[in-house]
């Protein structure tokens, strides 16, 4: 044995096998369930729209490495994915596929590439990219297939939302409540909405995965889920009329998956728990207003990317404790 | 059973201890042993022995003349070959005392000690007879730190002990040699532990003992049953819990204050198994510390084992015991994977602080490269201290050595939970080690204009 092929280097010696393409794929595994619901309801579309949206960050994200950043390329890591996949999972399953591929390029560009890459993003890309779609095309981004047409695509029908009847209520333009649906209708996945979002025992089998695997803490998604279950339950017991229940505020729209795969995404959220908690509430809070008084139908998009700004603030006050200070 | 830990950060590495069921075993003694002046914190120890003066084993062979040093003896019976530069961990020599062993003659010991197997545990001494008898016998902390343990037992003014903590935790991966100790020796151990008890003057005393050592557990349990002040603390597995702060904290929920606070300031004073054991041969059979048990373990090791070897061997020795080198082998290290330290000259001799020599694969022990910080906090999770390791490594890349002190690097105690742990590779702890010794500059200098 040569001696002199020993590697010498400082301690720590042993790594423990966490690595960003494990997180990564943990993520897509804890997407999976969602993933599968959104196939049983949408049909081929959901497929359709995924597989575009994949496609295209990953392509995008390995133009930009070459031509942008002239670095190696980030591909391995899984993050282009996980962008992709989100991206998906946050519009309606008949997007046509030019603003798909549109939304991949903003979401790879403009969300991430331009700041460096990954890691040194501010906001989250999946949701730059989503925002870009929302306010470029309104009509599309606003307007939910219903379920249950497994081979419509750009053609379904489209039908309201539950986000709908909530803002009806609030906002009294006169809805019919009993189109509404039913709390196992919305707890299994069979209304209509956003590929990803529809249903909540799908998304909450995600959050198990996620936190099983400690591949988050509990801090952000129940901070978020916690601080929109007191506000609706508040409002809702001063004005049953105006004020629709609790649990479905807590399953409608893109609260679950934004709580549980958005707002946590491990770059553009703070560094500490204390922090996490700030940040979870404030989203909360946001997106109950934006839900009930704003004029878009679903608030999280914007709280969480509102937030993500506050991100290096909330890591400015919120520091570690000391070991001394315990 | 309940298990307690300590209430910061922290990490779970696999154990990969597979020497935990392997008995102590005697290595040969070797034909000639290397004693460097300086294996312990503080001052060299001065020679008192010329080249060719005959020693025996025991003899006192360098003096630790100021407070702050450790008595050195000799483990072999021979002739004093030369005081020559002698190979060091950190790469350069440092002056070292050559015995060459005495194939002729039968192995004479020093007549004082006491080579018998029996218990002795009665101790009729006073305390400062018992912290003198430590001195003389060169005890330091045989955790690895090597702290000079007479220092240790006699506190600063002001502070009032109550309490012993023994630390049988071996949280580092790999190594078994406090744990081996353990079972062998578990009367002598808590004889020791009656006399340090003496000796602090405390009345109270604890074994912290983690999880992955039921066996320890249930003997010191079995062993202490009718005894009220010494209580087996069973401990959660977590690195770094056999840290001094932590294991003060996982045992009595107390906290030591930055430094220049030491864990007497809050009335504990922390030893290791090992050191304990020692201190029972030094008081009751007179016997300086000369021998030590050391884990020579890998992973595609042939023989990985516990050893009970002379100070002084060459590390070449012990690895040959346990079956050579194996072709795999990526790196060398002095102590565990966390905190050891790689070697390539295996001259290297055997000393107080080496607690095991680990062989790891090439494929462990290769880092990789590395990638941008996710800032996934698993860094900031991991810190037992409460730091924020990608703040420190970005401060000491900027060389913003004002921002490093103020977010507190010099409280690190580079357990290496944060490197270890990154997903990105990132060289948190070279960055910080390498701002620790920048901003230690700083402040000396600042406390020299004062």
């Amino acid at each position: 044995m040569d001696l002199n092929k020993l590697s010498i280097s400082t301690a720590p010696h042993i790594h423990r096998n966490t690595y960003v393409r494990k997180s990564m794929a943990i993520v897509v595994i804890a997407l999976l369930p969602a993933f599968a619901v959104a196939v049983w309801q949408f049909g081929v579309s959901a497929v359709i729209v995924t597989a575009v949206s994949v496609c295209s960050c990953v392509l995008f994200e390995w133009l930009g490495c070459k031509y942008l950043l002239k670095k190696p390329c980030t591909l391995g890591d899984g993050s282009a994915i996980v962008t992709g996949l989100l991206l998906a999972f946050n519009l309606p399953s008949s997007m046509p596929l030019y603003q798909i591929v549109t939304g991949a390029a903003v979401a790879i560009g403009l969300g991430k590439l331009v700041f460096g890459g990954i890691g040194n993003n501010p906001f989250n890309p999946a949701l730059v990219g989503r925002v870009f779609m929302l306010v470029s095309f309104p009509t599309r981004m606003t307007s939910w297939p219903a379920v249950g047409q497994m081979l419509a695509y750009t053609d379904a029908t489209t039908c309201a939302t539950p986000l709908y009847y909530v803002k009806g209520m609030v906002q009294g333009y006169g809805v019919n409540m009993s189109d509404l649906p039913t709390f196992w209708d919305m707890f299994w996945g069979r209304m209509p909405g956003c590929i990803g979002e529809i249903s909540a025992i799908a998304l909450i089998a995600g959050l198990v995965i996620l936190l099983v695997t400690r591949t988050i803490t509990w801090h952000i998604p129940v901070s978020i889920l916690a601080t929109v279950a007191v506000i609706a339950t508040a409002l809702h017991f001063a004005s049953p009329d105006l004020f629709i229940a609790p649990q479905y505020h807590l399953m409608c729209g893109g609260l679950l998956l934004g709580s549980c795969f958005m707002a946590t995404d491990y770059t553009t959220s703070p560094m500490t728990h204390k922090g996490m908690v700030i940040y979870g509430i404030c989203i909360g809070f946001i997106t109950m207003v934006i839900r009930l008084f704003g004029s878009y139908p679903e608030g999280m998009s914007f709280a969480i990317l509102i937030m993500n700004a506050f991100v290096p603030l909330i890591n400015r006050g919120c520091r570690s404790r000391h070991f001394s200070k315990i | 059973m309940i298990f307690k830990t300590f209430r910061k950060g922290g990490i779970e590495v696999p154990d990969n201890k597979m020497t935990k069921d392997r008995q102590i075993e005697p290595v040969q003694i070797p034909d000639i042993a290397v004693f460097p002046l300086s294996q312990h914190i503080g001052a060299p120890a001065v020679p008192c022995v010329q080249p060719g003066d005959k020693v025996l084993v025991g003899t006192l062979i360098a003096k630790g003349e100021s407070f702050m040093s450790a008595n050195i003896h000799s483990s072999i019976c021979g002739t004093v070959k030369k005081i020559d530069k002698a190979p060091c961990l950190n790469g350069a020599y440092a002056p070292a005392i050559y015995i060459e062993r005495d194939k002729e003659r039968e192995e004479e010991w020093e007549p004082a000690i006491d080579r018998s197997e029996t218990l002795a545990d009665e101790c009729s001494l006073s305390p400062q007879e018992i912290i003198g008898k430590i001195k003389d016998a060169g005890i330091v902390g045989l955790g690895g730190a090597c702290f000079p343990t007479h220092v240790k037992m006699m506190p600063p003014k002001g502070a009032e002990l109550d309490s012993l903590i023994v630390n049988g935790v071996e949280c580092e991966p790999y190594l078994t040699a406090d744990h081996s100790l353990m079972l062998a020796h578990s009367a002598e151990i808590i004889a020791g532990i009656r006399i340090m008890m003496k000796a602090l003057g405390v009345s109270k005393s604890y074994i912290g003992i983690e999880a992955n050592k039921p066996d320890a557990i249930a003997l010191f349990r079995k062993e202490l049953k009718s005894c009220k002040n010494i209580k087996v603390v069973p401990l959660k597995k977590k690195y770094p819990q056999g840290g001094e702060k932590q294991l003060i904290d996982a045992v009595l929920h107390r906290r030591v204050p930055n430094p220049p606070a030491i864990p007497a300031n809050v009335g504990v004073v922390v030893e290791n198994v090992a050191t304990v054991y020692a201190i029972y041969q030094a008081v009751q059979k007179n016997r300086p510390l000369i021998d030590r048990v050391v884990t020579v373990t890998g992973n595609s090791v042939a023989r990985p084992s516990n050893f009970i070897s002379r100070l002084g061997i060459s590390v070449n020795l012990l690895i040959e015991n346990a079956g050579g080198i194996p072709e795999d082998t990526g790196k060398i290290l002095h102590g565990g994977p966390m905190m050891g330290k790689p070697m390539r000259n295996l001259e290297i001799p055997m000393t107080k602080g080496t607690s095991g020599i680990v062989l790891l694969p090439e494929t462990v022990s290769t880092r990789q490269p590395e990638q941008n910080c996710i800032r996934c906090a698993m860094c900031v999770e991991a810190c037992p201290m409460g730091l924020e390791p990608y703040l420190l490594a970005q401060a000491a890349a900027d060389s913003d050595w004002e921002t490093a002190e103020k977010e507190g690097i010099m409280t690190c105690i580079e357990c290496g939970c944060c490197q270890s742990t990154c997903p990105s590779f990132r060289p948190l702890l070279d960055w910080v080690r390498y701002s620790k010794n920048k901003v230690g500059g700083i402040i000396r200098q600042r406390n020299i204009k004062k």
